[in-house]
């Protein structure tokens, strides 16, 4: 299963190198890593998602905390979280396929953000499921170029 | 004040009276400043055998080892040594000179990213780039590497650094990081854990080197003699209790005693203290022990439930969880019956004892049983690597902490000779025995250098069978006998060896001759260095074939002449 670990970590040099070095040590998968600075700039916050059963994240959030500069880490899996992801993609776009390019990026609440002669540059927020479905929809007019940013998760408010 | 001043009366003021190491051009400013202070620097003849030394200081005295070496090879000679800490949890500081600020990252002359390079072999390192960052970086690695699980910790510090000035009193005593406190679940797990107690019929304590660690030995000692529950070590728990007292089985294990691994295979609850189930007592983690019930106790919550699963995992120090639960049973007045259970137990003992046959040649056992009968109490007995490691093992009782140290998780053929000069500048009272072998002896020789210069009281018994005897034994029992390279020919004298050195040497061949020789050895008050010329074709045994159960062991069982397994 898929997990969505939220580290909150001292903001020094090599804890980048700490963090992902364990992952390769112990061989976890990492899906995605995205590292920032947080509202107090003495510490970041790094969003991993690890696939993996109970046991391997169990092991992963144990070995995080190990280390020195991990501060705390929360398994925000099963929480009531917002996830997004950033998706940016170069589709061939000639036009006769044009409007329909242009009633996707609608229906997925997207916007084009650079027309080409011949391709149009797509940018997408929102989680894993929806920029799957992006690409997907997207794929047979002809994906030229295509890149995206680990996801990056927040618990919503309390209610 | 200049970064190697401050260093120099930071680890002053921690009360460090040695450091091992070995100078060169990043930190010649620091040998220049340390050797005008209080501080004993002892200078090795190669890094690894610094930091072993410092490793063997550790382990014998239980305070903080600390080694210095210089940038680029000096710091990479290091690498052994500190994953051989690491996989052994003694708390170490490694001090590595870098080049300056300004170069690094240019691959400038002697420039290795150690930082790099030991991430995964050291409990935490940092590279100090600004002199304001020294003092808290000093005391948080001071801090990690004895806090919870100890572990090395690695320094870098870029020459320039050494030099530059700067107004240390204006900064507080700090630590750089935060961490949310750890859970120590031992509250919520003590009733499970005294319920199991109460029920169980066959309990076994396996005592690991958390034990020992946690300085936890009292309250061991303590909880056998209330409970009477018989306990099986590891061999980094041995000498955790003695193993001289009642109940005390001995080592578990590939070559654990016998009674041990049968007494491992068949209890319906295992409390096990201090230990991360390693390969070498599991055998296949998957398959082992899948009847009895296990309560884990770990300081470091990542152990538990990583090789094996507990039924009752407990994150904590094995010191405060023994007197929990000895308090608990005492308050509630709880008593165990394990008559049946124990008499099992010695009836194994009976029928299973471990024995060699004694041969017209010089056996290994047979020394080391002669050794240990005529040394004092207050040896410490250090290992190197191969079977004379297991040999010592199983036929050396230990009595008490710290009088055992052994390469365990790394297995580090050449950890011997520097880690037993380390115990024996960190113990001048104690005599320090060294067994190794022919093969080990060899990995870190030059370090005999300052044996003899330190003129330290190491009794050396080099026992000789003229191979790398661990893999001969797997070529001769899983290789069908064919000895690829493990044959040492071309060994030196090592008696004329020692001579060379200014140290005594002595060789023992004969049986007979064995008693007069550990004598004289064991009296000579300087280092001695014993050449025994042991039986090339002695195996240990028992063994449990890799990925076997604890209770498949191959052996020479009462009164055969074959090899068997225990049935
Ligand atoms: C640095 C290192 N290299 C290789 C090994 C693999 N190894 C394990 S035991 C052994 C043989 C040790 O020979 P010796 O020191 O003569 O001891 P013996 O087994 O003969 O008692 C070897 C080569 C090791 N443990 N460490």
């Amino acid at each position: 299963m898929r997990h969505t670990l939220a580290v909150l970590v001292e903001n020094q040099p090599g804890v980048l190198s700490h963090v992902s070095g364990l992952f390769s040590r112990r061989g976890y998968n990492i899906e995605s890593l995205v590292v920032s600075e947080t509202e107090d700039h003495t510490v970041s916050r790094i969003t991993l998602v690890v696939e993996g059963d109970e046991q391997v994240i169990e092991q992963v959030t144990k070995q995080l905390n190990k280390q020195v500069e991990v501060i705390k880490v929360n398994d925000i899996t099963n929480e009531e979280i917002v996830e997004r992801q950033l998706l940016l993609l170069k589709v061939s776009a000639d036009p006769a396929d044009r409007q329909e390019i242009m009633q996707i990026v609608d229906i997925f609440r997207c916007r084009i953000v650079d027309i080409g002669r011949r391709s149009l540059v797509v940018e997408a927020t929102g989680d894993e499921k929806k920029i799957q479905a992006i690409i997907k929809s997207l794929r047979p007019f002809g994906i030229q170029e295509l890149v995206c940013t680990g996801s990056v998760a927040m618990l919503r408010g309390q209610k | 004040m200049d970064g190697a001043e401050f260093l120099v009366k930071f680890l002053e003021n921690k009360g460090v009276e040695h450091i091992f190491g070995y100078p060169g051009g990043s930190v010649i400013y620091l040998y220049d400043v340390m050797d005008r202070s209080p501080l004993k620097h002892i200078l090795t003849r190669h890094e690894q055998g610094a930091v072993h030394a410092a490793d063997g200081y550790a382990r014998a005295t239980g305070k903080m080892g600390v080694c210095i070496a210089t940038s680029g090879p000096g710091a990479t000679n290091l690498v052994t040594g500190l994953t051989n800490a690491y996989l052994d949890s003694v708390p170490l500081l490694a001090i590595t000179g870098q080049v300056d600020c300004a170069s690094i990252g240019s691959d400038s002359f002697q420039e290795a990213d150690i930082i790099g390079i030991t991430m995964p072999i050291t409990k935490h390192n940092y590279l100090v780039k600004d002199i304001e960052d020294l003092p808290a970086v000093m005391e948080e690695a001071w801090h990690v590497a004895q806090t919870g699980r100890p572990g090395p910790v690695l320094i870098d510090i870029p020459k320039d650094l050494f030099k530059a000035e700067f107004d240390f009193t204006s900064l507080p005593k700090q630590i750089i990081t935060r961490k949310t406190p750890r859970k120590n679940s031992l509250e919520e797990q003590l009733e499970k854990v005294i319920n199991l107690l109460k029920e169980a019929k066959e309990p076994l304590i396996l005592a690991g080197g958390g034990v020992i660690s946690a300085k936890a030995s009292a309250e061991l000692k303590e909880f056998v003699n209330y409970t009477n529950i018989p306990v099986v070590t590891t061999l980094m728990g041995k000498g955790s209790i003695s193993e001289e007292d009642a109940g005390i089985i001995g080592m578990v294990g590939m070559h654990g005693k016998p009674t041990a691994n049968l007494a491992l295979s068949s209890c319906d609850l295992l409390l096990a203290i201090g230990t991360r189930f390693s390969d070498r007592i599991t055998g296949n983690p998957k398959e082992f022990l899948l009847g009895s019930t296990k309560i884990h106790v770990d300081i470091d919550p990542a152990e538990l439930c990583k090789n094996i699963e507990a039924d009752v995992p407990v994150v904590c120090d094995a010191k405060k969880f023994l007197r929990k639960v000895i308090d608990k049973l005492q308050e509630k007045k709880i008593k165990l019956d394990l008559g049946p259970w124990l008499t099992t137990i010695s009836h194994w003992q009976e029928k299973y004892p471990l024995c060699y046959e004694a041969g017209p040649g010089l056996k290994p056992q047979q020394v080391i049983q002669e050794v240990s009968r005529k040394a004092g109490e207050e040896a410490i007995v250090v290992t190197d690597v191969g079977q004379h490691q297991m040999f010592t093992a199983q036929y050396y009782p230990i009595k008490s902490a710290r009088k055992f140290l052994s390469s365990g998780g790394l297995g580090t053929m050449g950890f011997g000779l520097p880690a037993a000069l380390g115990a024996a500048l960190g113990n001048p009272e104690a005599d320090v025995l060294l067994f190794t072998g022919d093969g080990s002896f060899q990995m870190n020789i030059q370090e005999l250098a300052t044996l003899a210069l330190n003129n330290l009281p190491v009794k050396v018994f080099i026992l000789n069978n003229e191979c790398l005897g661990m893999v001969r034994q797997w070529q001769e029992l899983f290789f069908e006998e064919r000895y690829a390279q493990t044959l040492l020919n071309g060994n030196p004298d090592f008696v004329r060896l020692a001579e060379v050195y200014g140290i005594k040497g002595l060789r023992i061949v004969n049986p007979g001759e064995l008693q007069t020789k550990v004598e004289e050895a064991l009296q000579h008050r300087g280092p001695v260095i014993v050449e025994c010329a042991v039986d090339p074709r002695e195996n240990v045994f028992p063994i449990v074939p890799p990925g076997g159960k604890p209770n498949e062991m191959l052996g020479r069982w009462q009164g055969e002449t074959h090899i068997s397994r225990i049935s």
